[in-house]
């Protein structure tokens, strides 16, 4: 029992990523008809901006103690981060310590301006141009973004770490009646966890309870008519492409303490995000958010020496490597319009 | 000729002459020169263009004739490879067997994977192929590693059994041949500072590129070949004809994932080893993009966005700063620094950045490809030659 639930909880984190990433996707479909293979590039270009700020954060005076030699004998260099000689040590330190969190609010005005540009520049010429013109023009733009990273940042993986507080381990089975240490837990994981749903809740609460949202659905159920009515729906469209963008960006950063990020990122999640999309049902934003939960759940599961074993037997080793892509094909050749799809909505 | 009409025989010939010469055109300028370094005329190079060729000559059948994007090719690619590599390792070194096996197998696994992916088009399409690929990719480098190898990649060693060959006391690797001609042979003709090589691998590469390309052009003027256009100008006006398109583009699928076999088996002809990395989605994003450079639907498109592609690769990835420094040095310094600076991040290990800013470029301004950007210059040549002959003069093609 307690070793499924440690399940649930390993696949909840990567399903959030994956809810995240094809929140923002399905988002676009729906709004603008536009297939966007950039968007792994987004979540790392959000993952990024975590380590920008991290380097901004760390940039320090150096100066030398005379008291105290290295091991080569010249005096020891003191390293003072610039924020701790502005807001004094203590408040400088927290800052330091919290920059994940802090990157958060770094990154939605960065990836709105991003997501902006992108559409003004870029999506706009290509509504009228089929899917497949879409595809080709986003995943260059990926290629172009994952190299001006790498040009930027190096090949390597950077490490960010989460806030002290919040970078332990939880032992959630104690609230639960288990036994101590049976089900520990990250303490990022279980934030990460909760900070998706707050953005998946927020995302929801807008489109459902907003006037901008009212008219946003309205314009991804008919846009000419909207169109007709003397609203402006491609400026909210644009809007909505920025929105989508920073939810990209935001989960990028809030999973840098869990996997470290590299240039490859984005094209590590692209694929998997548009499997959960698809899964979940192109255009349909709940079956994105279902399918990622339930995708990133079943790859633990996946993962697990039971289940491996099992799958052994039937000469299938290391299925968690695959099941994802199995279920995805599963899916779509029993139930194309994927698991919440209407009927109708891309379904040729 | 070949029950060709008479202007595609004059293309076939040209290709034909194109590529039976090519280690005299692709190596115009003397080896001590300082333009040496353009030249293409070496083995590994000729080689990739050809091969690779083959593989967007296939794709173009698939993607150009009949409008189904796939990102799963690099898979076939990959398939092809392994099998041609089990084939050295286990019956003969010689490629005939293996490129056979090769083709059968890419051809089985793209009847399979084209199968179930056709059964949808559009971006579902696009997107079962994608998760095919990616699941190619795992299963070679994780999950059936007895069969690939995993992360290190198949190699031939001294202790397989190769059935059909002598048995090899010499104690060095066996090389890949055609009954006994080595692939990696290669004759030197050397001109007043010209050095000429002629390669047994890019001539053999070079006869199945023939070969594919004719049968695509063949394709191209045939009644299924007009049946695989009608389905990529209007595939629901099509089926309400009465006409089920799913045997059509099951062929065309099937068709091109023969070729990609045919051109991974190739690659591990030219050298005996296949790795996982082949079969990545992003590599079947580079056939892509050879095939719409190149011009998509165009017969010598493919062929030509593939030398292109891999030209540039070749050359761009070659240059250094040292190079910059030395093309910029008449500049004064602080605009020499400029200037290389400027280029620096997409030249050498930033190549990929320029193959992504190419991809973007062509995609937006150049749909049609270099075919179509070539046609219509020339067009427009003419179109000036007939209104004032002077104007032709000041405009000259890019190509």
């Amino acid at each position: 029992m307690d070793a499924i639930l440690l399940q649930v909880l390993n696949g909840l984190d990567k399903g959030s990523a994956y809810a995240l990433i094809a929140l923002g996707l399905t988002l676009i479909f729906g709004t603008l008809g536009v297939v966007n293979f950039a968007h792994g590039a987004l979540f790392m270009i959000g993952a990024f901006c975590a380590v920008t700020l991290q380097k901004i954060l760390n940039i320090s005076t150096i100066s030398l103690d005379p008291t105290k030699t290295d091991f080569l004998g010249d005096p020891l260099k003191i390293k003072t981060p610039l924020v701790e000689t502005w807001f004094g040590e203590i408040a400088g330190q927290a800052i330091i310590d919290w920059t994940v969190p802090l990157a958060v609010l770094f990154s939605i005005p960065i990836m709105l301006v991003i997501g902006y540009v992108m559409e003004r520049g870029l999506i706009r010429h290509f509504y009228k141009r089929p899917h497949a013109d879409q595809i080709l023009v986003t995943f260059g733009l990926a290629i172009v973004a994952g190299e001006l990273v790498k040009a930027n940042f190096g090949a390597t993986e950077i490490q960010v770490p989460a806030p002290d507080l919040l970078a332990g381990v939880t032992d959630l089975g104690v609230y639960l009646g288990f036994d101590v240490g049976r089900v520990a837990y990250p303490t990022w994981r279980i934030t990460f966890f909760c900070f998706s749903l707050a953005v998946i809740g927020s995302i929801f609460a807008f489109l459902q309870f907003t006037t901008f949202g009212m008219v946003v659905r309205a314009g991804m159920a008919d846009r000419e008519t909207v169109g007709l009515l003397g609203i402006n729906i491609d400026r909210k469209f644009t809007i909505m492409f920025g929105i989508a963008a920073a939810v990209a960006g935001v989960a990028g950063v809030m999973y840098t303490p869990i996997k470290p990020p590299s240039y490859e990122l984005g094209m590590q999640f692209l694929v998997i995000s548009f499997v959960v999309v698809v899964v979940g049902g192109m255009g349909s934003l709940a079956g994105a958010v279902l399918a990622g939960f339930m995708l990133g759940i079943l790859e633990s599961f996946a993962s697990m020496n039971e289940v491996k074993s099992f799958f052994e037997m039937l000469y299938l080793p290391s299925i968690d490597q695959i099941i994802i892509y199995l279920v995805a094909i599963i899916v779509l050749l029993v139930r194309p319009r994927g698991l919440l799809g209407k009927a109708g909505v891309m379904e040729d | 000729m070949l029950k060709l009409d008479k202007k595609d025989a004059v293309t076939f010939l040209f290709v034909v002459a194109i590529t039976l010469l090519a280690p005299f055109i692709m190596n115009p300028f003397p080896t001590e020169s300082g333009l040496a370094q353009f030249n293409a005329g070496y083995p590994d190079l000729m080689q990739r263009f050809v091969i690779f060729g083959i593989f967007a000559i296939g794709y173009n059948i698939l993607f150009g004739l009949t409008g189904y994007l796939s990102f799963g090719h690099a898979a076939f690619l990959g398939m092809g490879s392994y099998a041609a590599v089990w084939m050295f390792k286990l019956l003969t070194m010689n490629v005939i067997p293996a490129l056979i096996l090769s083709i059968i197998v890419a051809g089985l696994f793209s009847l399979l994977i084209g199968f179930i992916s056709l059964r949808r088009s559009g971006i579902y399409f696009s997107i079962l192929t994608l998760a095919f690929a990616e699941m190619s990719f795992r299963l070679a480098y994780s999950v059936l590693t007895p069969l690939t190898n995993g992360e290190t990649g198949l190699q031939i060693t001294l202790k397989d059994p190769r059935v059909l060959d002598a048995i090899n006391t010499t104690g060095h690797q066996p090389v890949t041949s055609l009954f006994g001609l080595e692939m990696r042979n290669t004759a030197t003709l050397d001109i007043a500072g010209w050095a000429f090589q002629f390669n047994v691998g890019y001539y053999v590469s070079a006869v199945f590129m023939l070969i594919a390309f004719y049968i695509s052009m063949r394709i191209f003027r045939s009644p299924f070949g007009l049946m695989l256009r009608a389905i990529k100008t209007n595939q629901t006006r099509l089926n309400y004809t009465g006409l089920n398109s799913r045997p059509y583009t099951l062929a065309a699928f099937v068709i091109s994932g023969m070729y990609a076999g045919l051109a991974g088996g190739l690659l591990a002809s030219m050298d005996p080893l296949a790795g996982a990395e082949r079969m990545q989605w992003t590599a079947s994003g580079e056939v892509v993009l050879m095939t719409i450079l190149g011009g998509a639907g165009t017969l010598l498109g493919p062929v030509l966005g593939a030398g292109f592609i891999k030209y540039f690769e070749n050359i761009f990835s070659k240059i250094n700063d040292n190079i910059l420094h030395s093309w910029f040095s008449f500049m004064p310094e602080s605009l020499e620094t400029f200037f290389t600076t400027i280029i620096h991040p997409f030249v050498g290990k930033g190549w990929h950045l320029t193959l992504g800013l190419m991809f973007m470029l062509i995609v937006t301004f150049l749909p049609g490809g270099l075919v179509d950007g070539g046609t219509r210059i020339w067009n427009r040549i003419r179109k000036n030659k007939k209104s004032s002959s002077s104007a032709a003069s000041s405009t000259e093609p890019v190509e």
